[in-house]
């Protein structure tokens, strides 16, 4: 690798042993956290997928050679590759290269939306749990462990049912299924935490319960949550697929990669495509959520790694 | 408590986590079944009643009543095994349970079984060689196993073993012309033709079954080595091995009879465990197949509106979810001499 001066004097100063400011410290372990997870070559693939998907998911419009919605039954059922359809059309003769390239931004948004629901609420109950201790903490637990003991998939089902199909009822349904383990978590670091000289000091200080938690506790479970929802990134995901398949996410004609999978069911054995590319699409995102996950357990949390 | 024998206290403890467990489930789908936007009057009376028998109805289901108090008629019923009618076959939810769970039960057992024998091998040998290709292997299985939406595998599934290759029967549980002819004594079919001596009926019904049972068993497969091999490395990496192997034993009395045994109880738990995923697991393979399972009845109520067998449904496989869970746990606490 050549190196110009500036990046040389910017990699030692990241690498230096005495940090002389706060900031020089914490980017330097920033930096030996991307060195090691660099070297993990799964993990960077997975990476590689991810932002790949992301700029075919920004850039859909452009990247598109059909209009993802335009039906054309002249043109139904073609295989990859016929007529300018990279991988071919659907049963109404929509473009699959084109609804794919939609597909990843529901994809993306429905991930989004539950890791903004699911972690918070876990990191809320657990540190509040963790915090306040007595009965507060065996209520929430409790309630916690009944939520644990749920299989996921059918209470999801039943929580779509209740509120009808559709991406956001179906993003709740699976942010309700998925919080438990965010708030076990966040709960026994804040025990780690709650006892340690530097909360005892801010206290001292004069510092309230919301300060404290807020600001002195949810950054330090920060990188746990980050590790675990990560890993569970693939299981949002494949349950998503699931519900649209089943037809209780996003609605026809959204080109939700689930919802794409059931329409071309009843096709599988003539024209296989039709199911079978966006699966793989699905199949793709996932494994790069768990490669991505794996590498970043492996920086963020040594001791946890594979034996 | 202080006068209870520990052993005593433990059980009644377990008691009590159990009932608050289900509790909370049935409280659950109590209130899924009162957020809905479903009239659970007119779906009772439908939508022709007069207003007096409307007003009945809504007396005779308790809807006059506080919340609590119908939440008390609610477990009260379910607890008698009540679990209300269903709007689509027009039976009590709880026959059509009994009648759609042996095949669901018959899959996740089969898928179950497949998984063992893949799987532990696997992880042992895994763990035993580490870093070596079988290693590999199974890393390499279990991410994929993690990364496949399963629903999407058992359609490519048919494809290629149904549709291309032709070795095994498609959807169903059975081929039309066996149908009817080995009279139900579990409801499993393998087990009953097995049972009445119908062996065609015996093919059959596995050709059907093998494909949808190896898929599922690819899960917990994926599940289940990964668990083996953690648990072993941990064993493999104690003194009592290295005693083992400096005494001379050979590798396969120090792997199987010494290392293995130690995880036995373990590895019995993540059985426990991987079991109940499956039951769950099989819905949306119970679909791609046409499996006529709790899987399908619950889905197809679902499309239908049908809540009570959905709810009832949630219900039976929630609970055998947490049994399964407790069961595993108190198995673990009876065969691990350092938890007594």
């Amino acid at each position: 690798m050549t190196s110009t001066p500036s990046t040389q004097g910017l990699r030692s100063w990241l690498l230096s042993e005495e940090p002389s400011s706060r900031r020089q410290a914490r980017y330097a372990s920033w930096y030996k956290g991307w060195l090691t997870f660099r070297s993990n070559t799964l993990a960077m693939f997975g990476l590689a997928v991810l932002a790949f998907l992301i700029f075919a998911a920004i850039f859909a419009p452009i990247l598109a050679s059909h209009d993802p919605f335009a039906q054309d039954l002249g043109q139904r059922l073609l295989a990859p590759g016929d007529n300018g359809h990279l991988l071919g059309t659907d049963s109404l003769g929509r473009d699959l290269y084109s609804r794919l390239l939609f597909g990843a931004r529901i994809s993306i948004y429905i991930v989004l939306l539950v890791v903004m629901v699911a972690p918070l609420v876990g990191l809320i109950v657990g540190t509040v749990s963790g915090y306040a201790g007595g009965w507060v903490d065996v209520l929430l637990m409790r309630v916690t462990d009944i939520f644990l003991a749920f299989p996921r998939l059918i209470l999801a089902l039943a929580f779509v049912a209740a509120l009808g199909a559709g991406i956001e009822n179906a993003v709740l349904a699976i942010s309700l299924t998925a919080w438990p383990p965010y708030a076990r978590i966040a709960r026994a670091e804040t025990l780690t935490i709650r006892n340690s000289d530097y909360i005892h000091a801010i206290r001292l200080q004069g510092a309230g319960p919301l300060r404290i938690v807020t600001r002195h506790i949810w950054p330090l479970c920060i990188s746990s949550l980050v590790i675990r929802v990560t890993l569970d990134m693939a299981g949002i995901i494949l349950t998503a697929a699931g519900l649209g398949f089943l037809g209780l996410g996003a609605q026809p004609p959204s080109p939700e990669w689930g919802a794409m999978i059931s329409e071309g069911r009843k096709y599988i054995l003539d024209y296989w495509w039709v199911a079978t590319i966006p699966g793989i699409a699905i199949f793709a995102i996932s494994l790069a959520f768990n490669l991505l996950g794996d590498g970043l357990r492996d920086v963020l949390d040594p001791k946890e790694g594979d034996a | 408590m202080p006068s209870f024998p520990p052993w005593l206290r433990k059980t009644l403890a377990t008691v009590a986590t159990v009932a608050a467990t289900i509790l909370g489930l049935l409280f659950v789908t109590f209130m899924i079944g009162r957020v809905m936007p479903i009239d659970p009057v007119l779906a009772v009376i439908g939508e022709r009643a007069t207003q007096e028998q409307y007003n009945q109805t809504y007396i005779d289901l308790g809807l006059d009543q506080p919340l609590l108090v119908q939440f008390g008629i609610y477990v009260n019923d379910v607890l008698h095994g009540d679990f209300g009618k269903s709007i689509r076959t027009g039976q009590e939810v709880t026959t059509d349970i009994a009648r759609v769970f042996p095949a669901t039960l018959e899959l996740a057992t089969l898928g179950t079984i497949i998984g063992i024998v893949l799987g532990v091998p696997l992880g042992v040998v895994a763990a035993v060689r580490r870093g070596s290709w079988i290693d590999q292997l199974a890393r390499f299985v279990g991410l994929i196993g993690y990364s496949m939406p399963i629903f999407w595998l058992g359609l490519v599934g048919l494809l290629v073993f149904y549709g291309i290759l032709g070795w095994v029967a498609g959807p169903g549980r059975l081929g039309i012309f066996y149908q009817g002819i080995v009279e139900p004594i579990t409801g499993m079919l393998l087990i009953d033709s097995a049972l009445r001596g119908e062996w065609t009926v015996f093919k059959d019904a596995f050709s059907h079954i093998i494909l949808p049972a190896s898929l599922l068993g690819y899960y917990s497969l994926a599940y289940i080595s990964r668990m083996t091999r953690s648990f072993m490395l941990e064993q493999l990496g104690t003194e009592y091995v290295t005693t083992a192997r400096v005494k001379g034993l050979s590798e396969w009395q120090v792997v199987w009879g010494h290392a293995f045994r130690n995880i036995r109880i373990q590895l019995i738990t993540v059985i426990a465990l991987a079991y109940a995923n499956l039951l769950e697991g099989s819905v949306l393979t119970e679909i791609i197949f046409a499996w006529p399972g709790l899987g399908s009845y619950i889905t197809t109520s679902l499309l239908a509106n049908d809540m009570n067998s959905v709810l009832g449904g949630t219900i039976v496989i929630g609970t055998i979810f947490v049994g399964i869970n407790i069961f595993s746990d108190l198995l673990y606490r009876f065969f691990d001499p350092r938890s007594k």
